[in-house]
This record gives structure tokens, C-alpha cells and sequence, in this order.
């Protein structure tokens, strides 16, 4: 950690150097957002962006990354915070909590917290987009998957299945699929006995699991038929390309606009984040995206074609499992280390 | 001669000839250490610095001792028997507040969670709740709290927080962690991996070694004695791959593999199987595309060899009345044995640090050190670990080229 911050500080140097140069030119009407690349961050552009810098005047320059947090924390912790806004997904939380995010002054940003539920209750971001973890699956098997307990039934449909290769949603599904009530998947994940459990049910599937790292691969794996099903992140194509199954589908973690602690042009970016969190941008981008709007107001304003494709309608919601945060907040360590060491095995 | 050289020499200006050799030997090698001075300092700053820094960061870590300053310092005196005294409460709770009000609870959380999986989120309950611990009876209000503060062992951890070195990440890295008492102790069957990932390593590395050779000791002999025109056409088809980037050869390996790919469909249509072969995202997957890539380092070096090695030793050979096999295994293989060494040698040592084509074709149970190294950089943020486990790597390739250096000698490596 120090080797980074020492290089990123002599870095720092030459840069501030070369910055105090460039300053006068620049200063005031320029924002660099990170967010996820691909199509999501050209539909991003296209409705939030765009048009912010019309509102505003402000120019936002884009970068991608792939929600790495070593790269935030060597950028804050050497105090030379070139992003200022970063797009963070489930990995909020854990920025959050090691410091490497700015806290919100909603009263600031002139946006009614209470528009955004729970999604609000955090304290480093503003609510985004929902989008789940759903299953996608191959439209021409004979049986195709309905609950949870299918995904975990090799025998009932045979073949490979795709998983996400982190801890959530998988040991909750395993749950599931082992019979626990959803409402009750958190109460029984928090005892030893539960996650023994968990752990239990996902060894039954092992052989039968490709596990993804990047959502553009699940659903690569099954266009080429190297899975008969997969985990993935809701989008237009997939919607379009296979069938879809919102059983336990994982909600209740949206993306958060964030600001990176230490961001050099704070007075922008929280204009950014008030105007990301409008009704309006976040209504805009359901167009090309099928992630559900955090701001409750936003709702009203989607296309109701499109509605029935997203995460966070009524039908979708009483089925969801609905991610318990602070859960994963205190035991995303433990869980995750065991995770890593049983994927070796 | 030289006598006389020195007395004249000597005679002219009154210095000796000795001196003025020894000024012009000195110039020489300054002259010649300034002309590799840039790559020296290269190496240094590029290489061995950040290596050496990274390695520190395996055995250094004051998260505690920086982060909870005060209770580690109480704890300094503690015996390590019962649980400590009403002091090392008052502490705890002066820098939980502290923690809390400067939000570095999830860092200390995290770096507890390492040593016992789950106390991070105690701590950081216990920290929330820290400003409702008024003066009085510290310690009985901490317990009532959060029961973790009655153990035994995160006061352990925390002791031993006191010291900015620990040997934690290098034992973890070998499956071994502190007790409760601070003995060490092997880790719990669930979190012990490591072993098993680096001989997985090392078994990988030895099978595409040994496949390599195999496959590129024929083609060598072929390329080596067939006319320059031929060998010229072959070398090319031998080098072109050499030329693209692992990254597209592994990429294309998946095309190639995969249940629906080029070779299943074909072994499905010859009726030679009914179902596809599993030959991706398994160790099957992993050794055939790790052994294309390595093909070429293992192949040149002995081909390199052979080309020097003279044809008429083994007609030689064969005039005296040795057979053809005899003649190959007694005259000509033994001369290129420096090749083989240094092809394999550098074959083994690339594939020790593998990481994109395992992560690629191969499945969880594949996935060698390198995987981890990224794993605790990325995702995890454990650094120490990370810089644990590289340099167990670093030394045991270092070891094993010792091992080598002794048994066959660096000198004798030859690249052509």
C-alpha cells in the first residue's frame, strides 16, 4: 500500500507541477466520471452526460474501470484523486466504509432523500440504477428453469450452469434452493450452521458451475452453448436473445454516483450527482437499459413498454431477494475468504 | 623487458609505470560502469526496488499500531493470561471513538477480519456504539457492548498489533495462523488452500515442461537438419505464434475447446464421441494452451544447439558400428542437452507465473499463484497477502534455479 502511495506521490508532484500550468485554462468546468465501459456507459452518455453538460456547461471527461477498488484506494490514500465522480456499484459499501468516499450533504444537492427508499439510506452516494442478477437461459430446453431449485437441479436440467464468481447471490440461492424461505435466507446465512449449509448445497452443483467474472462473458457462454443457463445482469439484448427467470432475481443494490474523497472539483460533481439522481436522466436511460430508476419519481415518467422489463416493478419485487447490505458489510470478509478458498479446492 | 619499461618509464615524468597502468586500468572500468550505469539504474529502480518494497509489505503492516495506537500500547505490558486490565478497556474505547470519528473502523475491521474471520463486524458494532460507554467500569460496559471483548484472542491480535512486523501473511500463505494464545497453529481445513496452489503450481509448470519437450525436441531435430529452405518455411510456422500475444492464443484456444467448438463438432460429426468432450475451463484446458505458448521457448534454444552441433559425429558414430538409435542417444542427444536445460528451464520459470491463461481456459480449481496475487490486489485489497504469496514464489524460483545452477551448471545454458 505504501509503495503505491509513495509512487503515486512523486507522481503526484510532477503532476501538480504540470497541473498548476494547465489550471487557469481548465478550472472550474471539468469532471472526470469513471463508470463501467461497454454499452452501458455509451447509454450513459447518451441521457446522463450529454445532456448534464448541456444544462450546465460543465464537460465531463470519461474513464472505465471495472470497479476496482486498489486503484481508488492508492489514488485517495496518495491524495492525488484524479476522478470525480466514480459510478460504484455493490462495491459502494465497502468504499464507503474504508473512507475512500465522500460523505453527502443531501441538503446540498436539493434532492428529497425519502425518494429513494432504502436505496437512500446510504451515506456516500446517490442512488443510480437497480439492476438484478436474474437468470438467463437457453430458449430451446425441453425444460426450462422456474425457481431457484432448478438452477441447483442437475439432474431435473442437465448441463453447465453459469455463476457469478463472487460470494452474493450464490450462497443465498443456495439457500433458497434449499428450501429456506427468501425473507429468512439472511437470519439463517448469519449462523456457522447456515453457511456450512450454503456451502453444502452449492458443492453439489461444483462440477457443473463455469463461474464469469465480467457480464458481457455469462452472456457469451450462453450464445456459445457452453451453458445451459446463467446468472447475468439484466440488458436489452439478452432480453431479446434468451428466456428469462425472475425467481429470487438479486435486487436492493443499486449503483451510487460517489465522489472519491479528496476529488479536486467537489462543487461539480455534486451538481453532477443532484442532476444523475433527477427524475428525468434517470427515466431517459431506461430507453436503452432495462435497470430500474432509484428515484421513485422517475417511474412515472418511463415508457410503459418498457416497464415490464424492469428490476423494481411490483411483480418482479414480491419474487426478488432483496440484498441485506449491512449483512454483507459485516460479514463480507469471512464470507468472502471462504468463497475463495472453496472455489480452489 | 618489463624492467626496462618501468625504468624508463619511471625516469621521465617520476611516476612509475605501475600507477599509470593501474590509472588507465581505473579509467577503463569507470568508463565501462558509466556505459551500463543506465540499464544498472533501470534495474534498480524498475525492478529490484518495487520488488524488494513489495516483498517488506508481506512481513510490515501498522494498520493496528497506527489505527488503535493507545490500545496497543496498553496491551504492550499485558502477560497474555487472563484477560487485560480496566486500562487496556479505557483504550480500546478511546480509540474506537477515534476510529469511528474518523472512519477508519472498516480498515481496522478489516485487518482483524484477517485473523479472525467475523470480529471485524463486532468491531465495528462495538465502535458504533462506543459513545454510550461512559466513564466507570470500562471493561464491563465493552462486554455488555459486544461479548467478542470478553475473548481471549482478538486482545492476542491486538498485542501483537503492537509490533509493525508480522509474520501473519506468511504463514497464512503457507496454511498456518496464530492461535488464541498466539502460538501458531495450521489453518481450518475451509481456508487452507495454499499448499495445494502452489504444487498445483509447480505440477502445472513441470507438466508443460515436460509436454514442451516432448513436442519440441522432434520438431527442432526436423528444423535443425532438414535444407535451409524448408527449415526456413517451418521455422517461420514455428515462430509466426511466437509473434502474437498470449492473450489472442488463449482467447482462441477457447474457440477451439468449448463444448460447441471447432474440435468437438468435428469429433462429434466423425462419430467418434456422442457427447462433447469437457476439454475448457478444466486442467485439460489449461495444459494444452499453456503448452502452445510455451512451445516456441522450450523449441528454439535446443534447435539453436543443434544447429551447431556437426553432423559428422554421429556418421562417425555409425561407421565405428553403432546403430542409428545408439548412435542418436550416445553421440547426438548428449550435445544438446545444454539447449534442453535452458529451454525447459526457461519454460518452467514462465509458467510459474501464469495468471491469464489459467483465468481464461481453466476452471476455480486451476487457477495458480499468480490467480491469488491478483485476487488479494484487486478484489480482496489484501496486500499483504498478495506480497506474501509473491514472495514465497519469488523465492522458490529462486531456490529451484539455485538447485539447477548446482546440478547442471548456468554456465553450460546455452541459447545458441
Amino acid at each position: 500500500m505504501t509503495i503505491y502511495s509513495r509512487v503515486a506521490g512523486a507522481l503526484a508532484v510532477t503532476g501538480l507541477m504540470a497541473s498548476a500550468l494547465i489550471e487557469p485554462a481548465l478550472a472550474g468546468d471539468q469532471l472526470t466520471i469513471v463508470s463501467w465501459g461497454a454499452v452501458y456507459q455509451q447509454v450513459l452518455h447518451k441521457y446522463v452526460f450529454e445532456p448534464f453538460t448541456r444544462t450546465t456547461g460543465i464537460k465531463v471527461t470519461e474513464a472505465v474501470y471495472s470497479g476496482e477498488i486498489a486503484k481508488l484506494r492508492a489514488m485517495v490514500e496518495s491524495k492525488t484523486v484524479s476522478w470525480d465522480v466514480v459510478d460504484a456499484g455493490s462495491n459502494a459499501w465497502m468504499m464507503c466504509d474504508q473512507g475512500l468516499l465522500e460523505t453527502i450533504d443531501w441538503k446540498k444537492l436539493g434532492l428529497d432523500r425519502a425518494k429513494f427508499g432504502d436505496a437512500g439510506r446510504f451515506d456516500c452516494g446517490v442512488p443510480g440504477q437497480f439492476n438484478s442478477t436474474i437468470v438467463y437461459y437457453d430458449k430451446k430446453l425441453p425444460t426450462s428453469p422456474k425457481t431457484i431449485a432448478d438452477v441447483f437441479d442437475t439432474k431435473k436440467i442437465p448441463g453447465k450452469r453459469g455463476l457469478w464468481k463472487n460470494p452474493y447471490p450464490n450462497l443465498e440461492w443456495a439457500l433458497i434452493a434449499d428450501g429456506v424461505p427468501i425473507k429468512d435466507v439472511y437470519k439463517v446465512l448469519s449462523t456457522p450452521e447456515g453457511v456450512d449449509r450454503a456451502f453444502k448445497r452449492l458443492d453439489t452443483i461444483k462440477n457443473d458451475v463455469i463461474w464469469w467474472t465480467a457480464g458481457a462473458q455469462s452472456k457469451q457462454l450462453l450464445a456459445d452453448g457452453q451453458v445451459v443457463m446463467t446468472a447475468s445482469w439484466t440488458s436489452k439484448e439478452a432480453d431479446k436473445q434468451f428466456g428469462t427467470m425472475w425467481d429470487a432475481a438479486q435486487s436492493g443494490a443499486p449503483s451510487y454516483w460517489t465522489i472519491p474523497k479528496g476529488s479536486p472539483h467537489l462543487e461539480e460533481a455534486y451538481k453532477f450527482l443532484a442532476f444523475a439522481g433527477s427524475p428525468q436522466p434517470q427515466a431517459d436511460l431506461t430507453r436503452e437499459m432495462p435497470y430500474g430508476p432509484a428515484n421513485k419519481d422517475a417511474m412515472a415518467l418511463v415508457d410503459p413498454e418498457v416497464l415490464p422489463t424492469l428490476p423494481n416493478t411490483p411483480e418482479h419485487d414480491a419474487v426478488a431477494l432483496h440484498m441485506d447490505q449491512p449483512f454483507w458489510i459485516e460479514n463480507g470478509d469471512e464470507l468472502r475468504q471462504r468463497f475463495t478458498a472453496w472455489l480452489a479446492k | 623487458m618489463a624492467t626496462v619499461a618501468v625504468q624508463v618509464a619511471g625516469g621521465s615524468d617520476g611516476i612509475p609505470l605501475r600507477l599509470k597502468l593501474q590509472r588507465v586500468e581505473h579509467r577503463r572500468t569507470l568508463g565501462a560502469f558509466t556505459l551500463v550505469l543506465p540499464v544498472v539504474l533501470f534495474v534498480l529502480i524498475a525492478f529490484v526496488w518495487p520488488i524488494g518494497r513489495m516483498m517488506f509489505n508481506a512481513i510490515h503492516d501498522d494498520t493496528l499500531l497506527t489505527l488503535m495506537p493507545r490500545t496497543t500500547s496498553a496491551l504492550s505490558a499485558w502477560d497474555g493470561k487472563d484477560l487485560p486490565n480496566e486500562g487496556a478497556y479505557a483504550a480500546l474505547v478511546e480509540d474506537l471513538k477515534q476510529s469511528w470519528a474518523q472512519k477508519t473502523t472498516g480498515v481496522i475491521a478489516k485487518r482483524i477480519n484477517y485473523e479472525l474471520p467475523g470480529a471485524g463486524g463486532q468491531l465495528t458494532f462495538s465502535a458504533r456504539k462506543v459513545s454510550t460507554v461512559s466513564a466507570g467500569s470500562y471493561k464491563a460496559a465493552l462486554i455488555e457492548v459486544n461479548p467478542l471483548w470478553g475473548q481471549h484472542d482478538i486482545w492476542s491480535v491486538l498485542k501483537r498489533g503492537h509490533s509493525a512486523y508480522t509474520g501473519y501473511y506468511l504463514l497464512r500463505s503457507i496454511d498456518y495462523q496464530y492461535g488464541a494464545e498466539g502460538q501458531i497453529v495450521a489453518s481450518p481445513p475451509q481456508n487452507a488452500i495454499f499448499r495445494d496452489v502452489f504444487l498445483r503450481t509447480f505440477g502445472i509448470s513441470l507438466g508443460v515442461t515436460a509436454a514442451t519437450l516432448l513436442l519440441g525436441f522432434p520438431v527442432a531435430y526436423l528444423l535443425a537438419t532438414l535444407p535451409a529452405r524448408t527449415s526456413n518455411l517451418l521455422m517461420i510456422m514455428v515462430v509466426l505464434p511466437f509473434w502474437t500475444s498470449a492473450l489472442v492464443r488463449t482467447a482462441a484456444w477457447g474457440v477451439l475447446l468449448q463444448d460447441h467448438g471447432v474440435i468437438n463438432d468435428v469429433l462429434i460429426g466423425l462419430h467418434i464421441i456422442s457427447r462433447p468432450a469437457e476439454l475448457i475451463f478444466n486442467r485439460v484446458g489449461t495444459v494444452v494452451a499453456m503448452t502452445h505458448i510455451q512451445l516456441p521457448f522450450t523449441l528454439l534454444p535446443i534447435y539453436s544447439v543443434m544447429k551447431t552441433i556437426s553432423p559428422s559425429y554421429v556418421r562417425a558414430a555409425r561407421s565405428l558400428g553403432a546403430g542409428p538409435f545408439y548412435a542418436f542417444w550416445k553421440v547426438y542427444f548428449p550435445q544438446t542437452l545444454p539447449g534442453v536445460a535452458a529451454g525447459c528451464l526457461l519454460t518452467f520459470i514462465l509458467c510459474l507465473g501464469y495468471y491469464i491463461t489459467p483465468a481464461l481456459v481453466g476452471g476455480p480449481a486451476d487457477q495458480m499463484v499468480s490467480y491469488f496475487v491478483a485476487h488479494y490486489t484487486n478484489e480482496d485489497l489484501n496486500w499483504g497477502m498478495a506480497s506474501a504469496l509473491g514472495a514465497i514464489l519469488l523465492a522458490a524460483t529462486l531456490l529451484l534455479y539455485y538447485v539447477y545452477n548446482k546440478l547442471v551448471g548456468v554456465d553450460r545454458l546455452k541459447m545458441g
